[in-house]
């Protein structure tokens, strides 16, 4: 943590948990932002079990984050591996009125902040199989990859104790526990899964076609996200110790913002003069693609840093995702080239824009002429890889031997609304 | 009688309303139907784009129109038609016409020529 002021005794400041309270509420509304930003992009006939995929991590992962999540990823440290405190099971033994540190915030404040987390980011990876994964094997596949991947990843990186934060790699808000974990899960379970039957990369002119069926959702959908981005990252000045955390907010609140807009505008400038036309899915894709990019770094660089870090994000997911059509693999909605290329650009970018590192020493990005951070960030981007890649393909290879990764072939064909939740998301203007 | 179905581009159908209306009101309002359809003929399908790839979906919206005529109408309407949905290039459409056997205006009962 940083050090700049003398520790202030347990006081609850009611600036910061207001802020707290806000930014959990901001980052949950992120959830259905990002069901009707996917959902928009899939076929009428898929439409509410795309959302549901979102959705249905709220109530899961809402559940298995008060019983068992929040003491893997902060509990006391089991040899800062995962966290094991049976205090913490089922909150049972956290005091109502306990404080956090010394943020100056009550802790279910912070339990309630970080569960928003856990619930999004396994909600990421189910842009990668949309269209044909099985919803059963979907929700037990969240609940056992929150468990095993992403909470002893929290651990490592953001628990005091975890071993990569006690290295000192930076992750302000998630860039490798959130982005880099989901997007590389998701090119991984994207692999194991197989294309969808009506998908044919490289024949864009001909053949049966896959187009989105509603790109207004898809708008209102970054939009939402773009709104509850500002909890995720300001919101993650929390980490920061009162009464720094006020400007730690401010300067994330900032170059997210900063780094949205100019990724979101490069985007819409490659496409207009790359194809001759400035999508609407183009800017949204940019505006996530700069929200992504600017996670890990948010609260440890310029404004004018997320001003060029946007315009890089834009520039290397434009190029992944034009790589996906190359390579031929069926990533539905751009899970992997958006948040795993995205999310590993901005934690390298910590280490090359940051203007202080963990202990609060100043200027130590490469920019600064400084080399250390960087390869700390390289390690932690690594290990957020490895982890990512073996645990999914250690999960999704049980659950395919055990309950089928995939819908029947009679289900993908009909579209998964009818027959897995007996209901439709559209229908005729006739007899209503 | 006749049925005459329509198939045209949907930025035509104002034009092709005002002919109907030129040739087919008698001090009251013509008979017309309008639904929306996709299909495919010689026209290539219009180019959108998904994620930086060009698509060109193979069917086309256009939209139908279903118009029932006594006989010394058909060729007036079918002449209107013409001349507000033609745009000279591919995709125009088509228009059929075939025999109507009956037609039952519900309201009164009437039948035949009467109810059309």
């Amino acid at each position: 943590m940083l050090a700049l002021f003398a520790a202030e005794p347990p006081k609850i400041d009611s600036g910061g948990t207001a802020w707290m309270l806000m930014s959990s509420a901001l980052v949950l509304v992120m959830v259905p932002g990002l069901a009707l930003f996917y959902a928009g992009m899939v076929r009428r006939k898929n439409v509410l079990t795309t959302m549901m995929q979102s959705f249905v991590a709220m109530a899961v992962i809402g559940v298995q984050w008060v019983t068992v999540g929040y003491m893997l990823a902060f509990g006391q440290t089991a040899g800062g591996i995962v966290g094991w405190e049976p205090r913490l099971l089922g909150l049972w033994g956290v005091d109502w009125h306990a404080m956090y540190g010394d943020k100056g915030i009550p802790e279910l404040a912070f339990v309630m902040f970080q569960g928003k987390f856990a619930i999004i980011t396994p909600a990421l990876i189910a842009g990668a199989v949309a269209e044909r994964m099985k919803f059963s094997t979907y929700i037990v596949f969240i609940l056992v990859w929150t468990t095993f991947v992403y909470c002893p990843l929290a651990h490592w990186v953001w628990s005091p104790d975890g071993w990569l934060f006690k290295m000192g790699v930076l992750d302000f808000a998630g860039g490798t526990v959130v982005h880099i974990s989901a997007g590389f899960s998701a090119l991984v379970l994207a692999l194991m899964i197989g294309k969808r039957r009506d998908y044919l990369p490289g024949l864009a002119t001909e053949g049966f076609v896959i187009l989105p069926h509603n790109l207004t959702m898809t708008l209102l959908g970054a939009g939402l996200l773009w709104f509850g981005w500002f909890g995720f990252n300001a919101g993650s000045a929390v980490a920061v110790e009162f009464p720094v955390s006020g400007f730690s907010a401010a300067l994330a609140f900032t170059t997210t913002q900063t780094c949205a807009a100019a990724a979101g505008f490069t985007w819409l400038m490659i496409e207009w003069v790359h194809n001759g036309k400035p999508t609407s899915l183009g800017l949204a894709s940019g505006i996530v693609a700069g929200l992504v990019a600017v996670t890990p770094a948010a609260g440890h660089i310029q404004p004018w840093s997320a001003a060029i870090l946007g315009v890089l994000a834009s520039v290397v997911c434009f190029l992944a995702v034009r790589a996906k059509n190359r390579f031929g693999y069926d990533d539905t909605l751009d899970a992997f080239g958006v948040h795993g290329i995205g999310g590993l650009l901005g934690a390298l970018a910590t280490g090359i824009f940051c203007i202080y590192n963990i202990a609060g020493e100043a200027n130590q990005g490469l920019v600064f002429g400084q080399t250390t951070q960087i390869g700390l960030q390289a390690l932690g981007a690594a290990t957020g890889i490895g982890m990512a890649v073996f645990g999914t393909l250690l999960i999704g290879g049980l659950l395919n031997v055990t309950m089928g990764l995939r819908c029947s072939p009679e289900e993908e064909r009909d579209g998964q609304d009818l027959s897995v939740h007996g209901e439709r998301g559209y229908h005729q203007d006739i007899g209503s | 009688m006749k049925l005459i179905i329509a198939i045209i581009r949907p930025e035509r159908l104002e034009a092709v309303q005002t002919e109907l209306r030129k040739v087919l009101d008698e001090n009251d309002n013509y008979r017309l139907t309008v639904q929306a359809v996709e299909g495919h003929g010689a026209q290539q399908g219009e180019v959108q784009y998904f994620r930086g790839q060009a698509i060109r979906p193979r069917l086309i919206p256009k939209l139908q129109i279903t118009l029932g005529l006594n006989d010394d109408y058909v060729t007036r309407a079918v002449d209107a038609i013409c001349a507000g949905a033609r745009s000279g290039s591919v995709g125009d459409g088509k228009i059929f016409v075939m025999p109507l056997e009956d037609c039952i205006r519900i309201r009164t009962g009437e039948r035949g020529g009467k109810a059309i």
